[in-house]
């Protein structure tokens, strides 16, 4: 198994690794036991996401998917950042081997759970844009547990 | 980086081909090119270096050479060991005994006979990784017709009492089979010494090449075939013979016979350097047993990281590793043996194997120690458990200070 040289250097040079003090919305999808575990602040102003911070236990496609996920929807409207999809980021890394496709999902699923204490806090939530937050709750792994 | 200088960790993966057994393989392979059962010349000279290397390796494990047979490696070894033993002695019973921390080559091959209608015992370990005789002896029934314990186990290191569990089968009449590929070559083996009746080898992970294992079969045990076809190794084993690897690997095992007592001191004191610097790295347990383990084998787990991140960095770095992580195994499970040693999965993901080799010097060992804890600290700076356990919100599993082997929690529970 071999990675793109672009999931390399998201892994060797991830960006936004960190955490945002007093963020907007924080999101932590996966677990200790499968691996993997990220968690996703955003500083979101105006409807916009000004700032956007990861941390993540997990292997090199993990951490890589965080970083490119990440820096997708920063300076995005919070409208713009739901559209993300698990296919997008993997497609932005020039692909993912596929036993680590689960990473990328992981990555959406932690910007939409992020995304989804935003709009549940400011009532934004409609019909709409509730299907766009299902895949928080689809199984990344066989089973995952909320942290 | 591109200057800095490659250090290869990974010798219970695979091992280098030595010179010698380069040299010893080449000539064969350039000039006898008969096959060992044709009836002119050619054909007699290829017959003679294969019995030759046959000889070699029965010396040195204490047997006769036509209790040697050659397969293609290891796996083949143990499929054949246990499948052969399965079918010829079904008259009698359907029971095996193996353990849980078994090369997948016996774990899966068992499996495999459950589905044929063997039932199967698959003991637990200890938290070092060993099989208590006691269990074996346990476990025994009236229809037990093997038991298969592994001498040493390829991911933690750790050596099992064979000798006792040998000696337990013998007195109940039940054939004992020893995956020894680890063993072979690394620390003293003999089949009479042991006491068992089937032994599985594989030559690459002594210095021969890739494509060539041994069967240890005692006189009088019965074997049903894997592969039917020619009259080849004593009717066993169909194929025409692989002469120039199985001269390659008694010349392989020559070496490591002949250094064994010197490779054995020195890569102890390697190992035992490496596992003292390492803990050296807060929260870092060592896994498998501290002493009673191959002289090569160091594997530890770093809490609150993930081992294939390590490995990565790690090769950036110019250290080839391996690990016991879900993400390196091709599952979503992490090392059926970390798990089986009672490591919770959160600890097991984090896992690294460094296996040492004739290649590797001090200077390797500290250059490896001075660079893993920044590739350590950078993970845990980048890891949400570590940073939930810095604030206070997550108990530690594994001592601060790395001194404890023993877990102090079994799960986050989270």
């Amino acid at each position: 198994m071999e990675y793109s040289e672009k999931v390399m250097d998201h892994f060797m040079n991830p960006r936004n690794v960190g955490e945002i003090e007093n963020a907007s919305a924080s999101g932590t999808v996966g677990n200790a036991k499968c691996g993997d575990i990220m968690k996703v602040d955003l500083k979101i102003e105006d409807g916009i996401i000004i700032d956007a911070k990861f941390k993540t236990f997990g292997c090199g496609s993990a951490i890589a998917t965080s970083s490119m996920a990440t820096e997708m929807i920063k300076g995005k409207t919070i409208d713009e950042a739901l559209q993300l999809t698990n296919k997008a980021v993997a497609d932005a890394l020039d692909g993912l081997p596929p036993i680590k496709i689960h990473c990328s999902l992981l990555a959406e699923q932690a910007v939409k759970k992020a995304l989804l204490e935003y709009y549940e806090k400011h009532n934004l939530l409609n019909e709409e844009n509730r299907k766009l937050f299902k895949v928080v709750e689809d199984d990344a792994h066989d089973h995952e547990v909320e942290h | 980086m591109a200057d800095v200088k490659r250090i290869y960790f990974d010798h219970a993966a695979t091992t280098p081909v030595h010179p010698e057994v380069l040299a010893a393989i080449l000539p064969v392979l350039e000039r006898s090119y008969g096959n060992p059962s044709s009836f002119y010349k050619e054909g007699h000279d290829a017959h003679h270096l294969l019995e030759d290397a046959r000889m070699t390796i029965a010396t040195h494990i204490g047997a006769a050479p036509r209790e040697v047979i050659f397969t293609a490696s290891g796996s083949e070894a143990d499929n054949h060991a246990i499948k052969g033993v399965a079918e010829a002695y079904s008259n009698k019973g359907k029971h095996i005994i193996t353990s849980k921390v078994e090369h997948h080559a016996v774990l899966h091959t068992c499996e495999h006979l459950e589905k044929q209608g063997y039932d199967v015992t698959y003991l637990d370990v200890d938290r070092f990784g060993m099989v208590d005789p006691a269990e074996v002896e346990k476990a025994l029934r009236e229809d037990t017709i093997l038991v298969t314990i592994m001498m040493a186990n390829n991911e933690i290191g750790t050596i099992n009492p064979v000798k006792e569990i040998a000696s337990i089968c013998k007195s109940r009449g039940v054939l004992f089979h020893t995956d020894a590929v680890q063993a072979l070559g690394a620390v003293p083996f003999d089949v009479r010494e042991i006491g068992c009746d089937l032994a599985s080898f594989s030559a690459h992970k002594l210095y021969a090449p890739k494509g060539i294992g041994a069967l240890y079969v005692r006189r009088g045990v019965r074997l049903g075939r894997l592969i039917d076809g020619g009259a080849q190794e004593l009717n066993r084993r169909a194929g025409t013979e692989n002469v120039a690897f199985a001269v390659g690997f008694a010349k392989a095992l020559d070496l490591a016979v002949e250094k064994m007592a010197e490779n054995e001191k020195r890569l102890t004191a390697l190992r035992d350097r490496l596992i003292e610097g390492l803990r050296e790295i807060p929260h870092t347990k060592l896994n498998g047993h501290p002493t009673k383990r191959l002289p090569n084998n160091v594997n530890v787990s770093f809490e609150f990281i993930e081992g294939e991140s390590i490995l990565i960095l790690l090769d950036a770095k110019g250290y080839m590793c391996s690990s016991g992580s879900a993400c390196t195994s091709g599952s979503l499970d992490p090392s059926h043996v970390l798990l089986a040693i009672g490591m919770p999965h959160e600890v097991a993901h984090g896992s690294l194997r460094v296996t040492l080799g004739h290649d590797n010097e001090l200077a390797d060992i500290e250059r490896l120690i001075a660079d893993l804890p920044p590739i350590i600290e950078r993970l845990r700076d980048m890891s949400p458990l570590y940073s939930d356990y810095k604030s206070g919100r997550l108990k530690h599993l594994i001592s601060e200070t790395s001194d404890d082997d023993i877990l102090l929690e079994k799960s986050y529970g989270i």
